[in-house]
């Protein structure tokens, strides 16, 4: 394992940026929908902001990205602006789905953010397909897919796996164990606990450990994109994590208990990031990145809300270039 | 009489069932510990037990498959998925096991299996999670496919379709589950398939509806009741079995006919009626069969869009007003 302390105090403080961004995003996001400017499903990452600030952080602009419909952190930790975020969540054309995705749906292919999937397990087989794309063209690219503990049961999860091991595609997948899938517990979702123990049926290297800091998860995350790089051999990654929210807006959180999540709270990354680099002097900056991303998140949901909507001449140009039935 | 809304009237048909046949059980995500994703099997865990009411990972095609597996040596599942959308990756048991069985078999084996869940739009839920499945479903011999528009005939029809020897699929609807209606206590209460009900008698316009859409198409009724127009609306209920003489009868009642259902224009169940119609009662019609769906898009998140692609009232209206020859 190698120690998060040879990391420079820049790029920490960049990460905690980011982890800051996402969270705050959320918060507004959240009132926002209170308010009734964003309907449908929002599944917030507040909590899990480490795993994909950190993963994002080791790969390449060029490398692709995937994950489900809990999507928000993803997308603005490869670079997707909070202004075209929150305009989607608001159904306005200036977002990134142009209004028609919502919440589950960002696509940001500038980025290679290759979007956000509301079928459990259904993205998996795509994400393994844009390595297999990279390896084809041998252009060095790797991907990277995130899904929940829960959708490891899924059978697109099991020859995902499969056919990337087989073939040896250049890809890391990250189980985001957070560890409910909605209101089901992983002890009642799989026999085992250790999930990555998936991997070995498969003669896929795995690796296991719990988000507590994001640098950590930055180095663990970046060996197996190094491994796909170098010698295009995937990896199953299972980071422990903790939602602090409901699975969606609407759910009562009875499967757990206020002092369970509490105690995790009290890990949070976001905070364990902060209090280090106060504890090493960066009070300044931190003040200045978090007086920045205010005005950020402000500014977003301004624009967000003076933006237009998409009209229904969208629909059809953006369905396909074919025929329509009436 | 009681009056129940739509969700628990399901729950009371599950419930009666159970209690009254030991090899009924429910499957599905979440059905047990937090009481259902939509709370149609609120308290059923604290009745049943685990044995009876089973908490399935996310594995509709895994359950699906062990279901029917279980249904053809005697037991009589009912599984739920949290959406009708998420049996897509079930289909193929659907397809290939569920609705074949019988056949292949010679006859030897059945499978009386119900497969239920909330069909259609629900509000901004985006493209994937959308569907109106039954299309798909209705296609396939071997398979019945229900879709109730009120309380009472939710209860009556899944009594029914647990009592039956076949896989029948049953479509509710999540914008649905708050209605209220009067419902028969009588344990013995049954809709049958294959029947359609007049939900609203009238004499220049049929429009045929199932499941929710039924509730826009009294709407669109009574637009046109200002107009002037009195329109029957049939409530099919059932789409296969098709209850080919309610749609006769109306139609030589009114002699024009508007279909309106949730799902895109290419071919499915819109198809299939008008072609009972036009071959049944070709003599009858006045003017050609209309339908109001969704437009032929995949649904868009923004609500107004969304909007613009469901059928309403005043779509349903102004193609009553075209089989009228009244437009423009
Ligand atoms: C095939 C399928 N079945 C069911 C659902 C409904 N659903 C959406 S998210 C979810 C739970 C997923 O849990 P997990 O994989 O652990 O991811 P998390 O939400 O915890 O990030 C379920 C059951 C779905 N979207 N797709
Ligand atoms: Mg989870």
């Amino acid at each position: 394992m190698t120690t998060t302390r040879q990391h420079s105090d820049e790029l920490h403080l960049a990460l905690y940026r980011k982890m800051f961004q996402i969270r705050r995003f959320e918060e507004e996001a959240a009132r926002a929908y209170a308010q009734g400017k964003i309907g449908g499903f929002l599944h917030l990452y507040i909590g899990q902001e480490a795993v994909a600030v950190g993963a994002v952080a080791s790969l390449q602009p060029t490398d692709y990205a995937i994950t489900t419909y809990r999507d928000h952190g993803l997308a603005l930790a490869r670079g997707m602006t909070s202004r075209a975020a929150m305009a989607e969540l608001f159904g306005k054309v200036t977002g990134c789905s142009k209004g028609l995705g919502g919440s589950m749906h960002f696509f940001d292919a500038e980025h290679n953010m290759l979007g956000g999937y509301g079928i459990v397990g259904g993205h998996v087989p795509l994400a393994v397909g844009t390595a297999f794309a990279s390896k084809y063209r041998e252009d060095g690219r790797v991907a990277i897919v995130f899904l929940g503990e829960g959708a490891v049961s899924i059978g697109d999860f099991h020859e995902g796996m499969s056919l990337a091991s087989l073939w040896k595609l250049p890809i890391v997948i990250v189980v985001e164990n957070n560890e409910y899938a909605m209101g089901t517990s992983l002890a009642r979702t799989l026999s085992v606990e250790d999930v990555s123990l998936k991997a070995v049926g498969y003669g896929m290297a795995r690796d296991r450990f719990f988000a507590t800091h994001v640098l950590e998860v930055h180095d663990r995350i970046g060996e197996a994109i190094e491994r796909a790089r170098t010698t295009s051999e995937p990896t199953l990654v299972e980071v422990r994590t903790y939602r602090f929210r409901g699975h969606s807006m609407s759910d009562p959180g009875k499967y757990r208990t206020p002092d369970e999540l509490e105690e995790r709270k009290r890990k949070d990354p976001l905070m364990v990031s902060r209090a280090e680099l106060e504890g090493k002097g960066h009070q300044e900056a931190l003040q200045k990145i978090e007086a920045e991303i205010e005005a950020e998140i402000e500014d977003a949901i301004r624009f967000a809300d003076e933006s237009p909507e998409p009209g229904p001449e969208l629909l059809e140009a953006t369905t396909y270039k074919g025929a329509f039935a009436r | 009489m009681t009056v129940l809304r739509y969700r628990e009237a399901v729950r009371a048909a599950m419930i009666e069932e159970m209690e009254r046949d030991e090899r009924v059980y429910l499957i599905g995500e979440e059905v047990g510990a937090y009481q259902g994703a939509y709370k149609v099997s609120e308290g059923m865990l604290e009745r049943f037990g685990p044995k009876r009411v089973i908490d399935a990972p996310i594995t509709e095609s895994g359950f699906t498959g062990i279901s029917i597996g279980a249904a053809m040596v005697g037991l009589r599942p009912i599984v739920e998925y949290m959406t009708w959308n998420f049996s897509a990756v079930a289909f193929d048991q659907i397809l290939n096991n569920a609705a074949k069985i019988r056949q292949m078999s010679g006859g030897q084996l059945h499978v009386p299996i119900v497969l239920r869940a909330p069909n259609g739009s629900a509000r901004q839920v985006g493209s994937q999670h959308s569907h109106a499945m039954e299309h798909f479903y209705a296609h396939v011999p071997g398979l019945k496919v229900l879709a109730p528009a009120t309380p009472a005939d939710a209860k009556g029809l899944l009594k029914a379709a647990i009592r039956d020897e076949d896989p029948v699929l049953f479509m509710e609807s999540e914008t649905l589950y708050n209605v209220k209606g009067e419902v028969p206590d009588d344990p013995d209460f049954i809709v049958p398939m294959g029947q359609a009900r007049v939900a609203r008698e009238g004499k220049d316009v049929s429009i045929i509806a199932y499941g929710r859409p039924v509730h826009v198409a009294l709407e669109a009724a009574a637009l046109l009741e200002k107009e002037g127009i009195d329109a029957e609306v049939v409530d099919l209920r059932s789409l296969r079995p098709l209850d080919e003489q309610a749609l006769v009868r109306t139609v030589q009642k009114t002699h024009r006919a508007v279909l309106t259902y949730e799902g895109w224009p290419y071919g499915g169940v819109g198809g299939e009626i008008v072609d009972r119609i036009q071959r049944l009662a070709f003599d009858e019609l006045d003017a050609p069969i209309l339908r109001v769906t969704f437009r032929d898009v995949p649904m868009p998140y923004n609500a107004k869009l969304e909007q613009y692609v469901l059928p309403q009232p005043d779509r349903i209206a102004d193609a009553v007003r075209e089989v009228l020859y009244r437009k423009g």
